[in-house]
């Protein structure tokens, strides 16, 4: 079973902070992370590789180069090859010119029985990129998948939605993106460690796989940032005051009647 | 610049599960709605729904403000599929070339906006908080709200592009995205951020049976069961009080409490996702970005820090009233009102002062 994974690499946004000066992100000092629903879509393909064994699971990502970091992270937890799309001309993508890439891409990196992605990723959050890439191969897509087995040619998953699942029967190759119900993510192993240090990750520019430069990039992606800004912090509350937790209620109580919202 | 003058209309998507409508469709009409008269051009906001046997759901969509209601029906439409639902969608987008289309950003508008946008070659915008067309309305809404600078921007603008607006970043950032090129401009938007209409008793409106062309092949997924939970979906979207828990809890039993504080306020319990990841609440409570977008008339939040991730799901609460034991947690600095000292010592105290 050959299985490509999407990965992206992802500041960690519980260390973000805003400079409340300027009302910009301080992003100094925030480590890259490998995106959380990412690695529950590798553990899921490592998993489908432990039972089958001769499976192999091939990582892709676009990125800037320091995205190596992250692609040598999913070797060490086990992963067999790793690609990274990282040129220029991709730069500024939005989701749709994401897609756009990835799925050329993968297509260049061979054929896969399945293809696995996060659900979404924590900077963006847009869930988008999952479905669009199957959309570009042409394939079914289940996302929000939180059980998975495969089933000789099909798999079958459980998919989540707000008020309860379904149970989806997809014939293969198809794309799956994963939450974290699915699985819990296995650490790096020291072998691991040990080989991804030697192992030499593919990087490829956008003429290596092909793509229409007109359909990636800042240029061509249909959706642009018009303006982007912190919202305004709120004006300082009122501590109630009280020396004891009753008189502090009652307190509270008195202000919220006041304000006729008892 | 393109012309498209072609492109009309605003469209809502229409989510029905099992034959109801959900909460975010009638809300998307009362946002489609403004945003329609905004546009001043005799644009309409049509729901779009697409299902089997769905045309007597029309008659809510007129009530909650539909101006046309677009129906597509098939056998093969009976259950969601993406395939199928993505085919339908997009089939009669192209036919009928609406100027913008809204998605609840639900697990399935996420999961087929993207495919339908993808396949259009159009732009999407994931889970909006704020739409706009008026640029002086949404001038007033950077200047009341944000730490944006108005320059380049013309109060006497009449350009009608769809400005969206939506947090990035967990909630640090906030960025407004326009699709300038390409129509439909297509955005899926938060439950529970717009606000619905009025209900007007036997409101009409016109309703258009679109063709839908699907054959098995088209459909290549199997659904072999829908499973809905046995509880009741919690109402946190419209509940006017909501009695959150965090990890200050300290275990399951702490819920019990909370629990009690709600029936006793009128209130519906939420909780922060770190109590939910405990294992102490059911998932469906949890409040914040990965979880339900709420504002309440009164958010107590106790034993909640305040992580920003949480305050993108509530931060628009009209009084937010923290309990906490740190003073200095961010919840406390955010809230209107902040009781710093042990819940399991205030909340019985304000029980007991409630209803007095
Ligand atoms: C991608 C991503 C998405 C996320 N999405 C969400 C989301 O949707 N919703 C969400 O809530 N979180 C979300 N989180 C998690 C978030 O970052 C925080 O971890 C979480 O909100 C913390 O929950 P908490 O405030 O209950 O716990 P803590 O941060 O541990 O805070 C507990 C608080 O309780 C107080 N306390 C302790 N004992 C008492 C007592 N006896 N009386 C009074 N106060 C007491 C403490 O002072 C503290 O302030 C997300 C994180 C990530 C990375």
């Amino acid at each position: 079973m050959k299985i490509a994974v999407c990965v992206k690499q992802v500041p960690d946004t519980t260390e973000i902070r805003i400079n409340p000066e300027t009302g910009t992100l301080i992003r100094d000092g925030v480590p890259s992370i490998l995106n959380p629903d990412d690695a529950n879509a590798l553990e899921e393909a490592l998993r489908v590789k432990d039972n089958l064994p001769g499976s192999e699971v091939t990582v892709i990502t676009m990125g800037p180069p320091q995205a190596k970091e992250m692609l040598q992270e999913c070797i060490a937890m086990g992963a067999d090859d790793a690609i990274l799309l990282s040129d220029r001309a991709l730069g500024g993508s939005d989701t749709w010119a994401t897609s756009n890439a990835l799925a050329a891409g993968i297509r260049n990196a061979g054929s896969f029985d399945l293809i696995l992605a996060g659900r979404q990723a924590i900077d963006g959050d847009t869930a988008q990129v999952g479905p669009q890439i199957a959309e570009k191969l042409g394939l079914p897509q289940v996302t929000y998948v939180k059980e998975f087995s495969l089933e000789g040619d099909y798999v079958k998953v459980k998919r989540a939605l707000e008020d309860g699942y379904e149970v989806l029967k997809v014939k293969l190759p198809c794309v799956l993106t994963a939450i974290k119900e699915l699985n819990e993510p296995r650490y790096m192993s020291v072998p691991g460690i040990l080989k991804a240090a030697k192992h030499d990750i593919k990087v490829w520019n956008a003429v290596d796989i092909g793509v229409d430069l007109t359909t990636v990039g800042l240029k061509a992606s249909p959706t642009n940032v018009f303006k982007s800004f912190t919202p305004k912090p709120k004006g300082e509350g009122i501590a109630v005051e009280g020396d004891t937790p009753k008189e502090k209620a009652a307190s509270l109580v008195n202000a919220l009647k006041e304000k006729h919202l008892i | 610049m393109k012309d498209f003058t072609e492109y009309k209309n605003i469209w809502v998507f229409a989510e029905q599960r099992q034959g109801k409508l959900m909460n975010v469709t009638l809300e998307l009409i009362g946002e489609g709605y403004k945003l329609s008269r905004e546009r001043g051009d005799g644009a309409k906001v049509c729901a779009v729904i697409a299902g089997n046997g769905v045309s007597p759901l029309a008659d809510e969509l007129y009530q909650y403000g539909a101006d046309m209601v677009y129906v597509l029906e098939h056998p093969l439409l009976t259950q969601y599929t993406t395939d199928g639902y993505a085919k339908a969608i997009t089939d009669a987008i192209n036919t009928y070339k609406p100027e913008i289309v809204l998605f609840g950003a639900t697990h399935i508008g996420r999961d087929l906006a993207p495919r339908i946008a993808a396949r259009l070659n159009t732009g999407l915008t994931a889970d909006c908080t704020r739409l706009d067309i008026n640029v002086s309305n949404y001038m007033d809404y950077l200047e009341e709200n944000t730490t944006a600078s108005l320059n380049g921007l013309d109060r006497n603008d009449q350009s009608k592009g769809l400005k969206q607006t939506r947090p990035a970043f967990g909630g640090n950032l906030m960025a407004t995205i326009v699709t300038p090129n390409t129509r439909p401009q297509m955005a899926t938007v938060r439950p529970g951020v717009m606000t619905k209409r009025e209900k007007i008793q036997g409101a009409k409106g016109e309703l258009i049976k679109a063709e839908v062309d699907l054959t098995p092949d088209d459909i290549n997924v199997e659904v072999l069961e829908v499973v809905k939970a046995a509880k009741e979906m919690v109402s946190l979207t419209d509940a006017k009080i909501i009695c959150s828990g965090g990890r200050g809890l300290g275990d399951p039993e702490g819920f019990k409490l909370i629990e009690e504080f709600a029936s006793t306020v009128g209130g519906v319990v939420g909780a922060s996702r770190a109590a939910v990841d405990a294992g102490w609440i059911d998932p469906i409570h949890q409040v914040g970005q990965t979880g339900t977008t709420v504002k309440p008339e009164i958010y107590f939040a106790c034993g909640i820090s305040g992580a920003i991730q949480h305050l993108a799901g509530m931060q628009t609460s009209k009084i937010i009233v923290a309990i906490n034991k740190d003073p200095e947690c961010p919840m406390m600095k955010l809230a209107d009102y902040s009781i710093e000292g042990d819940l399991k010592k205030v909340i019985p105290e304000i029980m007991a002062l409630w209803n007095q």
